[in-house]
């Protein structure tokens, strides 16, 4: 369990966790990143740029 | 044998974390994390020991240039460089489609206001205009009149970077609702998609629905023509049902199909793998 950077809420991760991955807060909504495991650490996910898709 | 694959990514969503499970369900398979963000290359220096890298970027720039380093570098990759570099304009998707004779929309390709005009004029209205690099549906404009054809070019011209004066106008293909995404894997078509919405533009990104499409013999055989045209590997197709036949729409290289897993009932992201791992044994081209 971690605390929302955004909004304090908890933030539950998955036991598989892996660096990079986006989470959303169920609190507020905002898309998260997991920026480290082991410690692990998040933040805001990175806002989308122009050349992002498929 | 066992075989060393690498995932070059940025941020890690849904289909790669589905991904990573799917390698990491393998056995004698062992699996490396590329971060885009991390990574730095030395060209004509640089050594990797994977036996194929699968692309899963987000931003299509990086995911070019990262697979035309690691090409040169001698390793595989999935998809390729090339199938990368065209489809991810769609210009060059346009002329690979045109020259293997897919049927797509009519498209006209100008570079300056005053022809793009009358490249619009002579396709007639409604048109729509798309940036060449981009996805998501982003910047996608639908043109009703000359009113409306005027004012868009001249924002694209003064507001946006370059790379929007190079006009794709595309015709306006009335789609009642919905268009078709099918998933082709390695020469197979594994699966389709109908993506529905109110909205002209029908996105899952966009908040288009997915609902389970039926592979027909013809959906298989323009969805297999046009991963060819733009060099085969993994592919999505989008396409447009008309009363002449389907018109393919785009070509898309790191396709997304979270979405698509339960709707179709075809687990895409072990398909993935099983095509990964078989060019990484040899068994199948990159």
């Amino acid at each position: 369990m971690m605390n929302c950077p955004v909004c304090d809420g908890q933030v539950s991760l998955p036991e598989d966790v892996v660096q990079g991955e986006l989470i959303e807060c169920s609190e507020c909504g905002t898309e998260l990143e997991i920026t480290s495991v082991e410690p692990l650490q998040l933040q805001e996910a990175p806002q989308e740029e122009e050349d992002w898709g498929e | 044998m066992s075989v060393r694959i690498g995932l070059l990514h940025s941020l890690i969503r849904k289909e790669e974390k589905l991904l990573i499970n799917a390698f990491r369900s393998r056995g004698q398979v062992e699996l490396i994390l590329m971060d885009d963000r991390r990574i730095t290359f030395s060209p004509g220096m640089d050594t990797f020991s994977v036996d194929v890298v699968l692309e899963r970027c987000i931003n299509h720039s990086r995911a070019l240039h990262a697979l035309t380093l690691l090409e040169s570098a001698g390793v595989q990759c999935v998809n390729a460089s090339q199938v990368a570099l065209i489809c991810g304009d769609k210009l060059l998707t346009t002329d690979a489609l045109a020259r293997h004779a897919v049927p797509q929309p009519r498209v006209k390709i100008a570079f300056t206001q005053e022809s793009a005009l009358e490249a619009i004029e002579a396709l007639g209205y409604p048109v729509v205009l798309k940036p060449a690099v981009g996805s998501w549906g982003r910047l996608l404009a639908k043109v009703n009149d000359r009113d409306a054809a005027e004012a868009i070019l001249e924002h694209k011209t003064i507001l946006g970077s370059y790379h929007h004066s190079i006009f794709y106008i595309q015709e306006y293909i009335e789609k009642r609702g919905r268009d078709i995404r099918s998933f082709v894997i390695g020469g197979e078509c594994v699966a389709a998609i109908y993506r529905t919405s109110p909205h002209w533009i029908t996105n899952t990104a966009r908040g288009g629905v997915a609902e389970r499409c039926e592979v027909t013999p013809a959906l298989r055989d323009i969805s297999l023509r046009a991963a060819r045209a733009v060099g085969g590997g993994i592919v999505a197709i989008d396409l447009f049902e008309t009363e002449d036949g389907y018109l393919v729409n785009e070509v898309n290289y790191t396709m997304e199909f979270k979405n698509s897993i339960h709707t179709t009932g075809v687990d895409i992201p072990q398909l993935i793998v099983d095509y990964v791992l078989g060019v990484a044994r040899g068994g199948n081209r990159a």
